[in-house]
Formats: C-alpha cells, sequence, structure tokens
C-alpha cells in the first residue's frame, strides 16, 4: 500500500468513525429519555440540509467557525494553542462594527467592506498579539494569557457598553448600508435560501481558507511559523527566532478569529451586539482539532458543528436541543479516542497485505 | 529448567527464518542466528541495516511478521519481553531508560521493588549490587549506588544500565550500540566489564557499527545488509577489511586527506576567537578564556571527553548562546553580537550536534528540510522558491546517496546515517550568493554508519579545500586526526593543549598524547 493513500485514510477514518459513534451514543441518548432516535436524527436532517432555509442557516453558522477553525489551527501550527478565539472574535466584532458606523454614507461599497474587514482582523489580531508579546517577552503560557484575555475582553464589554451602546439596548449604531455584506437570498436564490441569514462573508471565509494554505506552505514566513511548531531547537539553528514568530503567530490567529466577526456584524444585523458570538470561538477548537491541519477537512469540519448547532434548533420541540451539545463532545472525544486505534489497524491491515505478497 | 538441560545445549539464543516489515521496507528478511553460550557474538552493519529491529524482535520489544525465536533451546512461539526476561535475557538499550531524579539503586529495582510488609526495603538490594558491581568491576565504589541517576557522567549511566539487567539475573545481555555515546577510555572499560561476564559465562550479543570494537572483543560476527544476513564468521578468521567490505558490499575510499597545508600563505584568519568564555544555565563556567583562529582552507579540530564545553563552544559559535566574555570575529568583522540568522548571511554554516532536536525537521519531508536555516536563500518575494529548492534539494540527495532518493519522504523515516546526509547536504552545498565562509561542525558522524561517513568526510573535506574556516568538534579521536589539520583539546572548558604537524609523531604516539591531555595531563 502506498505510504499517501495510507496518510490520507489516516485522515479521513477517525472524524468519520467518530460520527457513526457519536450517533449511535446519540439514539441511546434519546431512546434512554423516551424519544425515537429515527425521528429525532429525521427531524435533525429535516432542519439543516433537507430544507433551503436549513441549508442556508447551517452554512451562516459554519461561516464564522471557519474563522475561529481557522484561527486555532494556525496557532497549532506555530505549536501554540490558542484558547481565546472567543475574546479575539468579541474585539473583531465590535471594532468592524464600530468602523462601519463611522464611515461617511458616501463610501463606495469595496471600500467599506474592506475597511471594516480590516478592522475586525486588527481588533482580533490585537488581542491575540497581546498574548503573543506576553510569551515572547516574559514566557508565559499562552494557554493562561488566551483565556485570561477572554475574560478581560468580556469584563471591558460590560464597562464599555454604557458609552458605546444606543440607549436602552445592548447594541451599537448600525454600520453604513455600503459595509454590509449581500445575503445569498438578495441575488442567488430568493425562493431557497428565504429568511436566511446566510452572506458572502461565507466566500471571504473560504478565500482566507485559501489564502492561509498559501501562507503556511508556499511563503518563508510560514515556513518560519510551522519549523518554530515543529521544533524550536531547529528554528534556532536555522536563524529563525521562536519569539518573534510567536508573537506574530498568535497576532496572527487572533485576526483571522476577530474576522469572523464579519458575519454577524456585516452580514446579519449589521451591528455588534453583547454575547452574539454563541461560543464560536470555544466551537473553532473542536472544528480545528476535528480537521488534523488540513484546510479541506477544515471546511467539513465547520459544516458538521454548523449543522449540529442549526440542528438543536430543529430538534428543540421533541428533545432538549442541549442533545446536541452532549452530541459535539462525543465527536470530540471519540475522535481523539480514534486516531491512533485507526492508525494501528490501517498499519496491521498494510502489512499483511505485503507479506500475503511475499510468502 | 534443570541445570543438566542448560548442559545439553550449547545455543543461548537463536531465532530461524526471521520477517520484519514497517510499511514498505523489510527491516529483516528471512534472518537465521544461532548465538553459542558464553560467548561475545557481534551484529554490525550499517544504520538501517536492520541491527536494531532483529534484537528488539528477539527481546519481544516488537512482534516478528514471520519466524521464531530460541531461547535456551526452547522453542518462544511468541516473543515477549515478560517471556525474556524469565528466561534470563536482558537488553540494554541505544538510549538510556533511568529516571534521573531516582537514585542509582532506586532505577536498578524499579519495576520489581523489594518489598515488605508494604513498604520498600532497598537496603538488602543494595548490598546485592555493591557484591555484584564489585566482582564485575562495574562499580568500584559503593557510593555510586546512593548517587541520582542525573549527576552521572554517560559511561556511569550505561554500567548502571548493565547493572540494571544482571541484577534481575541476565545471563544472556543484548547490547544496542553501547559505544555510541562513550569516550575512548569508557569504551576499553566498558569492554573489560564484558570479558569479566564472558568468564563468568554470560552470553553477550554486541550490536554496532565499529569494527574495531568487533574485532577486539567478539567470537563470532554476524554482517547485515539491507535486513539480510551477508555474512556469519569467527573472528578470528575475517579483517577489519573484509568485514567492512561485507557492510558496505563495496571497497571504501581509504583516507580522506592525503595532504595537509602546514601554513597558508598568506594566512588569511576567517575565524577568530578570543578569550571566549560561556557559563551554562546553572552557573559554572563551561568555556572559560578559549582563543583560537582558524585559517581559510583549514580544519581545526577540538578533542575531548564528553562535557568539556564542546557543547558550549558550538552553540557560541553558531549564535545560539550569547557568551559571557570574548570576541568572535568572521573575515574580521566582529560577530560576538550577531544572532544566528546574522551570522548565516555572513556564510557560517551549522551543523549541530543535535541531529533530531536542532538539526532536522523529523516530521516534514526531505525538501522542507533543505529548507531550514537556508529558507531566506530561497526566498522570492516572500514565496519560498519551490522550483529552485526541489532541483538543488535533488542534486543534493543525488551527490551524497541519500536513501530513499525521495523528497517527498518525511525525515523521521530516513536512517539516522541518512538524516545526517540531508544535514551535512544543506549545511555544506555551495552557494553563490553566499559562499561558505565558516564551518562549525559538531559530531559530523555520531551514530552514523561507515558508507555515510566517507560521504560525509569528503564533503568537509571539500569546503576546506574551497577555502572554508572548518571547526571541527568530535568525540570520534580517529575522525579528528583523519580531517584536522590542527587539533585543541579541552579539558575542563579550556584549552590544554594543541597539536599540528602530525607527521612528526610516529603511530600511536599522536593517539596517546591527545588522549592524555582528553584526561586532563598536561
Amino acid at each position: 500500500m502506498n505510504q499517501a493513500g495510507n496518510r490520507t485514510l489516516e485522515r479521513i477514518v477517525p472524524p468519520l468513525w467518530a460520527l457513526l459513534i457519536a450517533l449511535g451514543a446519540a439514539s441511546m441518548l434519546i431512546a434512554s429519555i423516551g424519544g425515537n432516535p429515527h425521528q429525532v436524527l429525521g427531524l435533525l436532517s429535516l432542519g439543516t440540509w433537507r430544507s433551503g432555509y436549513g441549508f442556508g442557516q447551517v452554512l451562516f453558522k459554519a461561516t464564522p467557525l471557519l474563522f475561529t477553525g481557522l484561527s486555532v489551527a494556525m496557532a497549532l501550527e506555530a505549536g501554540l494553542f490558542n484558547i481565546g478565539a472567543e475574546g479575539q472574535i468579541t474585539v473583531g466584532a465590535l471594532a468592524a462594527a464600530l468602523a462601519g458606523a463611522t464611515l461617511p454614507v458616501g463610501t463606495p461599497h469595496w471600500l467599506a467592506i474592506f475597511l471594516c474587514v480590516v478592522a475586525s482582523f486588527a481588533g482580533g489580531a490585537l488581542v491575540g498579539g497581546i498574548a503573543g508579546i506576553l510569551k515572547a517577552w516574559r514566557g508565559s503560557h499562552e494557554v493562561i494569557t488566551t483565556i485570561m484575555l477572554n475574560f478581560i475582553v468580556r469584563a471591558a464589554m460590560v464597562g464599555l457598553g454604557g458609552t458605546i451602546f444606543l440607549r436602552e439596548s445592548v447594541h451599537t449604531r448600525p454600520v453604513i448600508e455600503a459595509a454590509r455584506f449581500a445575503r445569498f437570498s438578495q441575488w442567488l436564490s430568493p425562493s431557497l435560501f428565504k429568511g436566511s441569514a446566510v452572506n458572502d462573508s461565507l466566500f471571504l471565509a473560504l478565500l482566507v481558507c485559501l489564502l492561509v494554505w498559501v501562507f503556511l506552505n508556499r511563503t518563508t514566513a510560514g515556513f518560519a511559523l510551522r519549523v518554530v511548531g515543529a521544533s524550536p531547537g531547529a528554528a534556532e539553528a536555522a536563524g529563525i527566532s521562536p519569539g518573534r514568530v510567536t508573537a506574530w503567530a498568535l497576532a496572527l490567529s487572533g485576526g483571522l478569529a476577530g474576522l469572523g466577526g464579519c458575519n454577524f456584524v456585516l452580514g446579519y444585523k449589521y451591528y455588534y451586539e453583547d454575547g452574539f458570538s454563541g461560543g464560536v470561538g470555544f466551537m473553532g477548537i473542536a472544528v480545528a482539532v476535528l480537521a488534523f491541519g488540513s484546510p479541506l477537512a477544515l471546511i467539513f469540519a465547520a459544516l458538521l458543528f454548523g449543522t449540529l448547532s442549526q440542528g438543536g434548533l430543529a430538534i428543540n420541540a421533541v428533545v432538549p436541543k442541549e442533545l446536541v451539545d452532549v452530541l459535539e463532545a462525543v465527536i470530540i472525544f471519540a475522535v481523539a479516542g480514534t486516531k491512533w486505534p485507526v492508525r494501528r489497524m490501517l498499519s496491521r491491515s498494510s502489512s499483511k497485505i505485503s507479506s500475503g505478497e511475499k510468502t | 529448567m534443570s541445570p543438566t538441560d542448560i548442559g545439553e545445549s550449547t545455543e543461548a539464543l537463536g531465532c530461524a527464518h526471521v520477517w520484519k516489515r514497517f510499511g514498505e521496507v523489510i527491516a529483516n528478511r528471512d534472518i537465521s542466528l544461532s548465538i553459542a553460550r558464553g560467548t561475545v557474538h557481534a551484529v554490525i552493519g550499517e544504520n538501517g541495516a536492520g541491527k536494531s529491529t532483529l534484537m528488539r524482535g528477539l527481546y519481544g520489544l516488537h512482534s516478528l511478521d514471520q519466524g521464531s525465536v530460541r531461547i535456551d533451546g526452547e522453542l518462544i512461539e511468541t516473543p515477549s519481553v515478560a517471556a525474556s526476561i524469565k528466561r534470563r535475557v536482558g537488553m540494554v538499550h541505544q538510549h538510556f531508560m533511568l529516571v534521573p531524579t531516582l537514585t542509582v539503586t532506586e532505577n536498578v529495582v524499579l519495576g520489581d521493588e523489594p518489598v515488605e510488609r508494604g513498604m520498600l526495603v532497598l537496603s538488602r538490594a543494595e548490598q546485592k549490587l555493591i557484591e555484584l558491581g564489585e566482582r564485575l568491576g562495574l562499580a568500584r565504589d559503593p557510593a555510586l549506588f546512593r548517587r541520582r541517576v542525573g549527576e552521572l557522567s554517560v559511561g556511569e549511566a550505561q554500567r548502571v544500565e548493565i547493572l540494571k539487567v544482571l541484577y534481575r539475573g541476565a545471563k544472556i545481555l543484548i547490547l544496542d550500540e553501547p559505544t555510541a555515546v562513550l569516550s575512548p577510555l569508557e569504551v576499553d572499560d566498558l569492554f573489560a566489564v564484558l570479558r569479566r561476564l564472558r568468564q563468568d559465562g554470560s552470553t553477550i550479543i554486541l550490536v554496532t557499527h565499529k569494527l574495531d570494537e568487533v574485532m577486539g572483543l567478539a567470537d563470532r560476527v554476524t554482517v547485515l545488509r539491507r535486513g539480510e544476513t551477508v555474512l556469519e564468521v569467527e573472528t578470528g578468521q575475517t579483517s577489519a577489511a573484509q568485514l567492512a567490505h561485507a557492510m558496505v558490499g563495496r571497497e571504501l575510499a581509504k583516507s580522506v586527506r592525503t595532504t595537509r597545508q602546514k601554513t597558508i600563505s598568506p594566512p588569511t584568519m576567517r575565524l577568530k576567537v578570543e578569550s571566549l568564555s560561556v557559563r551554562r544555565s546553572d552557573g559554572s563556567l563551561a568555556l572559560d578564556g578559549v582563543s583560537f583562529s582558524i585559517a581559510a582552507g583549514e580544519i581545526l579540530g577540538v578533542a575531548g571527553v564528553e562535557g568539556n564545553g564542546q557543547s558550549e563552544l558550538a552553540l557560541s559559535m553558531a549564535g545560539i548562546s550569547t557568551p559571557e566574555r570574548g570576541r568572535v570575529r568572521i573575515d574580521g568583522q566582529d560577530v560576538t553580537a550577531l544572532p544566528v540568522i546574522a551570522r548565516r548571511r555572513l556564510g557560517m554554516r551549522y551543523v549541530p550536534e543535535d541531529r533530531h532536536g536542532r538539526g532536522l525537521l523529523l516530521d516534514a519531508t526531505v525538501e522542507d528540510n533543505f529548507l531550514l536555516g537556508v529558507q531566506e536563500h530561497y526566498r522570492r518575494f516572500g514565496f519560498v522558491d519551490r522550483r529552485r529548492l526541489e532541483i538543488d534539494a535533488l542534486e543534493r540527495t543525488k551527490a551524497l546517496d541519500v536513501r530513499p532518493p525521495d523528497l517527498s519522504a518525511v525525515a523521521r523515516t530516513l536512517s539516522g546515517g541518512n538524516q545526517q546526509k540531508v544535514v551535512i547536504g544543506r549545511e555544506l552545498a555551495g552557494r553563490r550568493d553566499i559562499p561558505l565562509s565558516t564551518l562549525v561542525c559538531a559530531q559530523p558522524t555520531r551514530g552514523v554508519d561507515v558508507g555515510a561517513i566517507e560521504k560525509i568526510h569528503a564533503e568537509i573535506e571539500r569546503v576546506r579545500k574551497d577555502g572554508a574556516a572548518t571547526l571541527l568538534i568530535s568525540a570520534e579521536l580517529d575522525e579528528l586526526l583523519a580531517l584536522s589539520d590542527r587539533i585543541v583539546v579541552l579539558f575542563r572548558g579550556r584549552i590544554v593543549g594543541e597539536l599540528e604537524d602530525f607527521d612528526q609523531f610516529a603511530a600511536g604516539e599522536l593517539k596517546s598524547r591527545v588522549g592524555a591531555l582528553m584526561l586532563g595531563a598536561a
């Protein structure tokens, strides 16, 4: 068996296996609380992929997950664990909202979008960069600092609310018309995506996926980032400063998470609203872990978690929607648990095949 | 098993038709062995020949694809470590498996602790160890057993490994590359111990790729090449040359250097080091006022017992650690405060002693490993010029005969020798934009087989001819003598002697002089 084929299998089999296990566990759980698994899973699929609105919502929910998943995955490539995507996306969203609201009304569409997107990136990068600089300068562990920054951002938002939110509300002024992403229902198929908030920021997400892949695999800066992640000792010997790379890698990672704010702010509500993120920053960790560093897998993982979070609403009528939280947890556990068994299984089967040829 | 059983069979350990594959690689191909009781049997071969795999298979550390193992004439259907230990087989691994924070005695009893009424009782174990150490000359000082393993030298740690195996009552010892990390004197000591063990009736299987060790100690030798047995012979009926030929499958080039420059005229000193002092993290002085200079086209060898400042010298030359005092100049320019990347821009190249930790990205492809450290050289508008990288890397893998010759192979899957060829191929490559000015080369052939050593030495000689100033740090005295123009000896962070013009010394005298200096005898 060829090695490349084996490696691809090693990538694909564990998540699929995990999905099967999760569905099995969910079925048992549903049955145990007196539900009908067949009915519940049917509802779940009907509320997501089998209806136009549901499908649109899956894409809408997958969009910020792509950004936060990408953010965590990029940090992992540099050997860093960014737990702070939640705080980063919050600041990114706020930055986009403030930028969009301050722009003069006559600003051209492309420029307004560009400036808001840049603002969201800068907002996230600022938060990520603080953790990065602390790590490079003082060696503070990024897991601690990024978690703490989440709390700091949370507290800062509460404090800021009084000055930047509109009176009697928990949201900012809306962004100008020109700074808004078009919804799919506006131009693609009004009937199909009717009512769904899925918008053009999905294309931005896919484009950024591609750019990140190019950056990591084709540029010298991306190479430096991967070297630091693979071996700080080798990086030193190669003249790559692990500290400096760590600092900008976390800033970059934060920026990617910050971009995720665009989906809500520029594509859905057109303003920043307190608590908008709904935990997509943390879910990004699951997406990145599930994807094992492959950009294509990242898209699938984001879609899967998008499906689950939309599906939760669909099944709420018959079972508690928290069921999908359980499902998500089981998937993560199952992936973590099947990675090695699968690898062993594959190596055993391949050695059997080649020994069969010999004798 | 009754003693008469042992008497009937003269075979201690054997195997028949052993096959082992890792993916596409056949590590062991139909190997049969029979090792007589009370002998030292050497298993030799280049890196990647399958020696370690075979031994691990016999010991039961991994399953065999096919074949069977015999211990004391008993057929073992499924070899396992438990079965081996029960039948008094012990293995001393290439990489020590000791807990640094525990004492020697604690390490030895680990896994089989003497317990009385729920309490650990070490006194009896220690008594037994002291006797054992005394009898075999493994440890004459009883205080050794109370010391923590982390404080021991490499040679001492290895004796602890051997003691650990003997303590469990092993009569058949498998030693995997035991001398790879030892200084020449420590090797002599180890061999004395092994001879005593043989006299005692123990059977020893010695895995190595050093031929002089085989000729000096083993009774019988098996040569593996690419997973197959190519020769099995009594040591008395063979020669080092025949064994080398069997290992590599062809004749080796004799010696790299034939002529040595006495003086370069005019003397253009490319690397100059003035009273360099470096402190370790624990505050002790690793280097204490070291000065030397190296001319263009000259190789300065640095000899010394490991831990006398060689590692720190290499790191501070490369720019990874900053010295406390002193100056380093490359071509007249003061580089003392310059980081690695700036020194590389001046044409410095660096072969780190820690191949896995600093020299390579083990989980990256060979191609990416050819980019490591020279990423600036292949940068075009911020992007990696993959086409040029691929052309250069292919040329270098071909020149150094890296196997497999596949740029997409993951570095970890290469044998040690081939990994080192990648490091050497990258660092010693000729580059038009930044010609090689100085080479810091630490332990270039550590754990590397004969065939690869030949290629690596030829490369070092090539860049020397091209005018590089080379600092060669090596634990292999023969290597230093074969390549260097001059040799300095490091002892406790100071240069305690310098030798040049090697021809004035009689054969053997040079080596014994350096050896004496290495021990601090002026």
